[in-house]
């Protein structure tokens, strides 16, 4: 199978690499890049657990072929904390407020949900659900990944956040 | 009972001094959950790694006649085709079975044909592209036979046992006379379809072998099972197959029972020499891993003037495939749920060209409550009471057919809570009696929530370090539910140290067995297991101490002392004690260690009926013109014993009722009845419930002791919610439209086929 030679950005570094043309930005990542904290659960675009960014936009990875991110600015759930380690405002929701169970959609979940809250900074809780609609947690711990995203937005706009009484 | 070893109460009670059991504590693994650290199966990629596609057969019967293995081979990259013809042959069948908890399996030990989706080929490749392309390229052909689909593809049978091994049969008193004294009587049917597990992590296998040793990454919610299972298909000693499975991307039942897409990948790296992994796709997903067989119940019950059921009999049929055996055990909730003195339930079995089914979040309660919880509903109206009213005037006191105790059960408390929380006092009695500000019809419904509580046998080790830190190791699955948090909460109370300095090692079948993570019996296994543990290294210490007279506690006596934070202390008096650092050093001892085990207490068994049970109010509104139904509340009451972290158990009950909601209104894997084909073998088809589907949810914790299920005094927590939720949101369908909808799930052509219904 010919090859291309693609440039692109991840989490902030340059990387180049040769692909085929039919390798999925998915199995690009997991295989190639040994980035596998996005996973495969469908491969038709419909969980969600293969998202990621591409320039500025939430991504079924598993929808997308490697070439079509040359030139691209690409973000996974390795690339969400800050450069010393420390925790997304999102990142740091899902784990305080028990946003998931197995895990396993959890880093799609958050890159979902990181746009979701660049796109709509103080979205209600309806806004929530259907924002991140299309990444699905089979456990299944929706309620609870409610409460991260609005104690991720509370944190980012500085406003309180109080978890309702248990 | 005098012969029954009652659990020491008051030690249960002093471990919670300044304890981690009960604490709210956040996931241990969380950071490496939300960082994208934690490695499941399909993250593994050792050096030299060769990737394999299953092909799966397109028909449901008959035999594999061709498959193009030049052309499949001849495409870059592909390093082997792996078919019936070439395929390493096992140590023994994949059909032979030493017990229920095992899959008979097709993995290319011959050409047959058992079911659609079944693997017919394995190509290995150097990428995963390439392996794709080579099966694609196999287009194989069959010798078709007619496929046997459905509840009435093939003749009914009777059956001896169901489930784990229930018995098919189980009642008392004489249903006919009771039905004949009835005032009020009650018949339906009621139909389950065919559900599949769907964890979000296919089944991934990444095998590499060293000669006769093998290293598998690969999920698992039973470790030892499966290593037996590898040992006995391949020949070799259990001792030499080292299962890792840290993390699993959820389970339900799916990972219970080592599967054949496992055994194929096992196969395929011993048959390439190199180490191998295989994903299954999720259509192929659809059939060799199991799924919720379907069911038809009957359900004919009886009621005095009163309300009180003088009848109940449920009669179930359910599928399985033509080459195992599993049947759903639906009939069985109807043994322990009401009282009434005429109980009947049976099963039988109907034989499907499909994969077999297996247990599925809460086997044989979810359908079973669902069609028991809707016919009591039905029976209630009939008879005139309030659905509610009438489910408290069948309490049942006892187990309705052992006549057993219940080892505890507060399910009036939770009725009363959740009843309260709903606000179920102002419930008009008629349907359509409510509508919402745009003029959506409303409803709400009750269901009673039941599932058993089990214990598997396991083991555990517990190492005290002089520096006061502890480790634990026992092989538990964690699948999702937080094993990871809560069995260390329960080693650092054992162990009398901070949940910090605690090590606690699972996920590994190097590990003493963990037992199942099945059954909601994970947590009262391993830590049942863990406890003796700890209890047993703190015995050692004591002893140490309590016989050396430089020692503080010189005297005290084994049982007079206690762990508290890192220190033994006299039980009369906590202030005098000693830290677990100098009772080492005196002894010159690093560390100490200590064995526990655990599993079914037959004495208990046979003394008292054990289950959790709950209470689950359900609003629903239903669109009069289009008949789209939304679930907009649910509130649950659940009493499971003691709980371990109420963080973690009230999200295993969201997500329980949330996959009510599925089962009530998403889920049902529809076959083609001519070819026997899944017609909707993925997730853009087989629907499940996405966040937007989910209502306002609120789960009550409804307290109860009990001193006698195991020495912990929990229950399981990971079923319950799924199986009032259904009935419940049944019944509020019918509460908002005056429609009772007896087949799920429950879809709006099934509201608008009778016009002017609603």
């Amino acid at each position: 199978m010919a090859k291309t030679l693609i440039e692109l950005t991840i989490n902030g570094e340059q990387a180049e690499a040769l692909v085929e043309s039919r390798t999925l930005l998915i199995h690009f990542l997991r295989e190639q890049m040994n980035l596998t904290g996005a996973h495969i659960g469908c491969d038709t675009g419909h969980c969600g657990a293969c998202t990621v960014e591409i320039d500025g936009m939430s991504v079924k990875s598993c929808m997308t072929f490697a070439v079509q991110a040359a030139g691209a600015q690409i973000t996974t759930i390795e690339g969400i904390a800050g450069a010393d380690g420390t925790l997304s405002a999102v990142q740091e929701g899902f784990r305080m407020m028990h946003g998931l169970q197995c895990g396993y959609c959890t880093p799609g979940m958050i890159l979902r949900a990181h746009r979701l809250l660049l796109e709509n900074p103080a979205p209600t809780e309806s806004e929530i659900r259907y924002g991140i609609a299309g990444n699905l947690c089979r456990c299944t711990g929706y309620v609870n990944i409610v409460k991260a995203i609005q104690y991720a937005a509370a944190k980012i706009n500085g406003t309180p956040f109080q978890e309702a009484a248990e | 009972m005098s012969d029954i070893t009652m659990p020491n109460v008051a030690a249960i009670e002093r471990s919670r001094h300044g304890s981690s059991i009960g604490q709210p504590v956040t996931r241990r693994e969380g950071h490496l959950k939300v960082t994208g650290q934690a490695g499941y199966a399909a993250d593994y990629n050792p050096p030299g790694l060769l990737h394999a596609v299953m092909a799966v057969s397109g028909i449901s019967r008959g035999r594999v006649t061709h498959l193009d293995v030049a052309a499949a081979e001849a495409h870059p990259g592909v390093v082997k085709v792996m078919t019936p013809a070439n395929a390493p042959k096992l140590a023994k069948s994949p059909d032979d079975k030493d017990h229920g908890f095992m899959f008979r399996m097709n993995v290319l030990q011959n050409d047959s044909v058992r079911f659609a989706n079944q693997p017919i080929a394995v190509v290995i490749a150097e990428t995963l592209e390439a392996a794709t392309e080579g099966v694609a390229l196999l287009r194989p052909r069959y010798a078709e036979e007619p496929a046997r689909i459905g509840l009435d593809g093939s003749a009914a049978f009777a059956l001896q046992a169901v489930g784990a091994g229930a018995p098919a049969k189980g009642g008392i008193g004489d249903i006919e006379a009771g039905l004949a004294e009835a005032a009020t009587r009650f018949e339906a049917t009621y139909e389950t379809p065919a559900q599949y597990h769907n964890p979000l992590e296919p089944h991934a296998t990444v095998a590499e072998w060293d000669g006769d040793k093998l290293v598998l990454h690969t999920p698992s919610q039973g470790l030892t099972m499966a290593q037996g299972r590898i040992a006995g298909l391949f020949g070799i000693d259990p001792a030499n197959i080292l299962i890792k499975s840290p993390f699993l991307g959820g389970g339900f039942g799916a990972k219970g029972l080592f599967s054949g897409p496992q055994v194929l990948g096992i196969m395929a790296a011993r048959f390439v020499g190199r180490p191998v992994k295989l994903v299954l796709r999720r259509e192929q997903m659809f059939g060799p891993v199991g799924h919720r067989g379907e069911t038809r119940q009957t359900l004919r019950l009886g009621a005095d003037s009163t309300g009180g059921l003088t009848a109940l009999e449920h009669n179930t049929l359910t599928t399985t495939s033509f080459y195992d055996d599993f049947f759903e055990p639906a009939g069985t909730t109807s043994r322990h749920l009401y009282a009434s003195p005429a109980i009947a339930t049976s099963h039988e079995g109907v034989r499907a060209d499909i994969g077999t089914p297996i247990f599925m979040r809460a086997p044989g309660e979810a359908p079973g409550s669902a069609a028991l919880e809707c016919a009591i509903d039905e029976l209630a109206v009939k008879a005139g009471m309030d659905p509610l009213d009438f489910r408290l005037r069948n309490y049942a006191e006892i187990e309705p057919i052992t006549g057993k105790p219940f080892s505890s059960k507060a399910l009036r408390q939770c009725y009363a809570q959740g009843a309260a929380r709903f606000g179920w006092a102002s419930r008009p009695r008629a349907p359509r009696q409510m509508r919402d500000d745009d003029g959506l019809l409303v409803g709400w419904g009750v269901g009673t929530a039941t599932f058993p509580a089990m214990i598997f046998p396991s083991e555990a080790r517990a190492v005290l370090r002089v520096d006061g830190s502890a480790r634990v190791e026992i092989g538990a699955q964690d699948m999702g539910q937080g094993a990871w948090t809560s069995l260390a909460q329960i080693a650092a109370d054992g162990l009398g140290v901070d949940y910090d300095k605690l090590d606690l090692e699972i996920g590994s079948s190097a590990l003493p067995t963990g037992g199942i993570a099945g059954g909601s019996a994970g947590t009262a296994t391993a830590g049942s297991a863990i406890h003796h543990a700890a209890a047993d290294v703190i015995k050692k210490l004591a002893a140490l101490a309590t016989s050396d007279e430089r020692s503080p506690l010189f005297g005290a006596g084994n049982s007079g002392v206690v762990p508290r934070d890192g220190r033994l202390v006299r039980q009369d008096d906590e202030s005098r004690g000693e830290s677990y650092a100098s009772i080492l050093a005196r002894a010159g001892l690093a560390e100490i260690d200590g064995k526990g085990s655990a599993g079914p207490n037959p004495s208990m068994q046979e003394s008292y009926a054990m289950h959790s049970h709950g209470a689950v109010f359900a609003e629903v509104k239903v669109d009069p013109d289009f008949g789209q139904i939304r679930v907009t509340r649910l509130v649950g009451a659940f009493a499971a014993g003691r709980i371990i972290n109420p963080r973690m158990v009230r999200s295993q009950y969201y997500g329980g009722m949330i996959w009510g909601v599925g089962f009530a209104l998403h889920e049902h894997a529809a076959a083609d009845p001519r070819s026997g084909r899944l017609m909707n073998a993925n997730l853009a088809e087989y629907h499940v419930p996405v966040n937007a589907d989910v209502p306002l949810i609120e789960a009550i914790l409804v307290e109860e002791h009990d001193p006698h299920v195991n020495v912990l005094g929990l229950k399981g927590v990971g079923e319950i919610g799924i199986t009032g939720t259904v009935g419940a949101i049944a019944n509020a369908v019918w509460h908002a439209t005056g429609v009772r909808a007896r087949a799920f799930p429950i879809t709006l052509d099934t509201l608008l086929e009778r016009p002017g219904d609603i």
